[in-house]
């Protein structure tokens, strides 16, 4: 990937060079890299570049360290005054006493409840439990899914088979539903065994683990299209002959050239799990009362909108924020890792075609035929993979309210353009 | 080919079992279906709770029970089909029946407008890469796939319905609020439109007139009271149509299509009149068979035109037609309007938040159809906006891949018109991939969309899911989850050969 990702962008910065027509895209720094820079250096310098991604890195960790400390965490105290389970008596009916001028946050910045619980220390606790549950849910799922996906990949063969069929059977059982039961069955609370006690104390962790393990199908998918293609690269006969084990080439060596894929659809499923957790809650099934979560704090106090819209809009804001911002992170991240995307300008191409013809053939070659819904499907596979089951349900990111998202641009690098290219 | 298929249904069965023994029993497992009479202290609690776990076998364990379901739900092959009973006795199949039907009047309007805006914006948005269009429409794609739906659903409801309820009781516009409304389109007209500041400046000015202008003029006549198009409006909206198809279909320098496109307009105009009596006495079989002659007619108009391209009219004139027609009856929708308004059982609030249609309502065909689409305009508007954003940024890409391949800079070097290029050798090749995604989709359609019935309170799938897992009922949550895996494992299997059948150098073996 490295290889073929830098040679790109001495192509881009040859049209830098040659016409002033060839700006790069915008929000895009034009990264001209010299030679000697490390695939981690080449992909930070294209992220920090990305201007939306940047934004959302800034507005995400502002809204972490804003949660965290503010009600604290753990053995943490936090600075805010009231906790979110505190009841104060009401200030001017509970509305916000947040206002611009004179600029002041007041006593109850984002209003109160009915009962006269600090809207902002619940909603600061509610973007807590969500961003932890989105943390859990994206390594639990990560893990699994790339060594599902891996192992397959891999393989091959009959273990492909049993954790492949697996993998169908989870992803056929619709996300919402199976979480539904999961976090159910996560939530007993009837009986007194370790779990049960656990459970109580650390229901939002409990919450988190039970639904990484039904999120992680549509990554395993991804992950062992992307080792299908990598396992039959010249660099793993290399290993294999100079006596590395199984494991060694599958960590040591593909795993890092698919981390790209990984990582992009790692952020792209933790902003779906933060949209599943807050359904959750919405629905009754995720976190309980008393404690509280975003979705919680909607689902409680949709009937109160006409009477009092801030405790609404409040708690909503927030998942909008953080959800946007992963995204965001992870259109930063696929933009860095996976450069085809910004190749083609319709414009350009057309005003290139006047100026000088070689440079307008350049971005064509490397996109072509890797469609993106084939990128891990049968034509990528060539003669290696014996059925065409992969391109289905990989979809995307699976998604809670809709069902199955795809993200096409999500599939990272695409197997065969990277196989083509010198 | 066969053999592919063949095995495809093998491994869809295995598959299916394995994922409903699973599905059974952790539904069964989840909690304890006696838990609320358990906390009653109803005098018969006892003889209830006996005859609940009566009713659902508790007394054989779970794996067990699911052999049995699996014998009853074996007998659907035969024509026999027993899913069991949920918790207050009615048999699963008469109320998957039930759920089925509400489920996809909710969800297809919805899918099909989410699909065809979400395919048009991610054409234009990739034939104008990184222009402000482009950049506005990415952020609003990101906003649309960040929202929770329940939110967005909660804020229709406020919106969409109350206040809007309250406005037409009195439809009239303030003047600063036609004026607002007028800016604002104006400067999105402005910035979307392409060309220099000049040009864009005089588009965003002409839309700012021309709405500002119409809000006035529905304000003065009190439109909403009595809304309707009239011959003339149809008659202009039609001839604007007619362009359009035409600059899309076939390119303007085709002229004998431009006159079949008109002549269909001015055949619609001219019926416009004698078929009003008909539409009165209308079914829902009489409008679908007048639909179908309208387009027969209008292909016919494009063939007598001829020309040297006879198809390209033919397409011009049976589109034109069919559009035309959707006015026609668009318009009479709206003259049922005030009858529907003021009908006993609306009582003056005609959107509705919540249910599938008023109970009880007296009235004609168009009074039912828009008792529906008062119903549904909400819950679809929510479903479309959330899933617009997954079509756009899909067709988009898949748009951009094309564009860059080797036969769109053969069709521009051997001097294809862009419209040509555009439409006929990139947007079709664009369109294979994203068939897949649609076959998909279509195939989860009937599981419905569980948080918008849930808001909505249509008793749909989805809602009949939550039900049977909130209740620990598994007998529901199994019919439910049989036919959407059914159909989803069927839509894979299509999808896949569809792509097929599409794109050549993919080979099913």
């Amino acid at each position: 990937m490295s290889q073929q990702s830098q040679q790109e962008d001495l192509t881009a910065s040859a049209r830098g060079e040659s016409g002033a027509t060839a700006q790069p895209a915008a929000g895009i720094e034009p990264t001209v890299e010299a030679k000697g820079l490390s695939l981690g250096q080449i992909v930070r310098k294209r992220f920090f570049g990305h201007s939306g991604a940047l934004a959302g890195l800034v507005v995400f960790a502002a809204i972490f360290i804003l949660a965290f400390s503010a009600e604290g965490w753990g053995p943490f105290p936090g600075w805010w005054k009231y906790k979110f389970d505190q009841v104060t008596p009401l200030v001017n009916f509970g509305q916000p006493t947040w206002s611009f001028a004179p600029f002041s946050f007041g006593d109850h910045p984002f209003g109160q409840d009915r009962i006269g619980r600090d809207l902002f220390a619940m909603t600061m606790r509610g973007a807590q439990q969500s961003i932890t549950i989105m943390i859990i849910i994206g390594v639990v799922a990560g893990i699994i899914g790339v060594v599902v996906g891996a192992l397959s990949g891999y393989f091959r063969g009959w273990v492909e088979t049993i954790l492949m069929r697996i993998t169908d059977i989870i992803i056929i059982i619709p996300v919402l539903l199976l979480a539904a039961v999961m976090s159910q069955t996560a939530g007993r609370r009837d009986s007194g065994t370790w779990f049960a006690q656990f459970a109580a104390s650390n229901g939002v962790v409990v919450l988190g683990i039970f639904l990484g393990f039904v999120a992680w199908v549509s990554l395993a998918r991804l992950v062992r299209g992307e080792f299908l293609s990598l396992r039959e690269r010249e660099f793993v006969d290399a290993a294999r002959i100079s006596g590395a084990s199984n494991m060694r080439i599958i960590f040591k060596h593909i795993l890092p050239n698919a981390v790209g894929v990984v990582i992009v659809n790692g952020t792209l499923l933790m902003s779906s799990a933060i949209l599943l957790e807050t359904a959750l809650s919405y629905l009754g099934v995720g976190v309980k009362a008393p404690d509280t979560s975003l979705g919680l704090l909607i689902s409680q106090n949709q009937e109160a909108f006409s009477t009092r819209p801030w405790l609404f809009w409040w708690p909503g804001l927030f998942i909008v924020l953080i959800c946007l911002s992963i995204n965001f992170i992870g259109d930063g991240l696929r933009d860095a890792f996976d450069p085809r995307q910004r190749k083609f300008n319709a414009k350009k191409a057309k005003s290139r075609g006047v100026h000088g013809s070689s440079v307008a053939a350049a971005p064509v070659a490397a996109g072509a035929g890797a469609g993106p819904v084939r990128a891990s499907g049968a034509d990528v596979a060539g003669g290696q993979s014996e059925d065409r089951e992969t391109t289905l349900g990989v979809g995307g990111t699976v998604n809670p309210a809709r069902g199955v998202v795809p993200d096409p641009e999500a599939h990272g690098g695409a197997p065969d353009s990277e196989r083509k290219a010198p | 080919m066969v053999t592919y298929v063949v095995r495809r249904l093998i491994t869809a069965a295995l598959i299916l079992l394995g994922a409903s023994f699973l599905v059974y029993n952790l539904t069964a497992l989840s909690g304890d279906p006696l838990a609320d009479l358990r906390a009653s202290n109803a005098p018969n609690a006892a003889q209830l709770m006996q005859a609940r776990s009566q009713l659902l076998d508790l007394s054989t364990p779970a794996p067990i029970r699911y052999f049995k379901w699996l014998g009853g739900a074996a007998g659907c092959v035969v024509g026999n089909c027993n899913l069991g009973m949920n918790l207050v006795g009615q048999p699963v199949t008469q109320a998957l029946g039930q759920a089925l039907v509400q489920t996809i009047t909710l969800v297809t309007g919805a899918t099909v407008l989410a699909i065809l805006i979400g395919v048009a914006l991610g054409i234009v948005t990739a034939l104008r890469q990184y222009s402000a269009l482009d950049y506005g429409v990415t952020f609003m794609a990101f906003l649309f796939f960040s929202l929770p739906i329940f939110w967005v659903a909660v804020l229709l409801k406020e919106f969409g319905a109350i206040d809007f309820n309250n406005f037409l009781a009195d439809p009239t516009i303030p003047l600063p609020v036609s004026l607002g409304i007028g800016i604002v389109l104006g400067i999105i007209a402005a910035v979307v439109s392409s060309g220099a500041l000049r040009r864009r400046a005089i588009n965003g000015a002409i839309v700012f007139a021309f709405v500002t202008l119409v809000c006035i003029v529905a304000s003065i006549t009190r439109w909403f009271s009595t809304p309707g198009l009239g011959l003339g409006v149809i008659l202009i909206v039609g001839v604007g149509l007619a362009f359009g198809i035409t600059v899309l279909a076939a390119g303007l320098q085709n002229r004998r299509a431009l006159y079949a496109g008109l002549t269909t307009v001015l055949i619609g105009a001219i019926a416009y009149f004698p078929v009003q009596p008909l539409l009165d006495e209308a079914t829902g079989l009489m409008i679908f068979i007048l639909a179908v002659v309208t387009v027969l007619v209008g292909v016919a108009v494009g063939w007598f035109w001829g020309g040297y391209d006879r198809g390209q009219g033919m397409r011009v004139g049976g589109i034109t037609a069919f559009l035309v027609g959707a006015l026609v009856v668009l318009d009479r929708f709206m003259q049922a309007w005030p009858g529907y308004y003021n009908n006993r059982s609306i009582r003056g609030r005609p959107i509705a938040t919540i249910g599938g249609s008023t109970p009880n309502l007296q009235g004609d065909f168009w009074q039912h159809g828009l008792d529906s689409f008062t119903h549904l305009i909400l819950p679809t508007i929510a479903l479309v906006l959330i899933s617009l954003a997954s079509y756009t940024r899909y067709t988009r890409s898949s748009m951009l891949e094309v564009m860059n391949t080797d036969y769109i800079r053969t069709a521009r070097a051997k001097g294809a018109s862009e419209r040509s290029v555009v439409m006929r050798h990139a947007f079709r090749n664009a369109l294979i991939p994203i068939s897949t995604v649609v076959a998909l989709d279509i195939g989860q359609l009937i599981g419905g969309a569980v948080i918008t019935e849930t808001v909505f309170s249509v008793p749909g799938m989805g809602y009949m899911f939550l039900q049977g897992i909130s209740h620990v009922d598994p007998n529901p949550v199994m019919g439910v989850f049989a036919c959407v895996a059914i159909t989803a494992l069927a839509f894979n299997l299509i999808a896949d050969l569809v792509y097929s059948a599409l794109d050549p150098r993919v080979r099913v073996k």
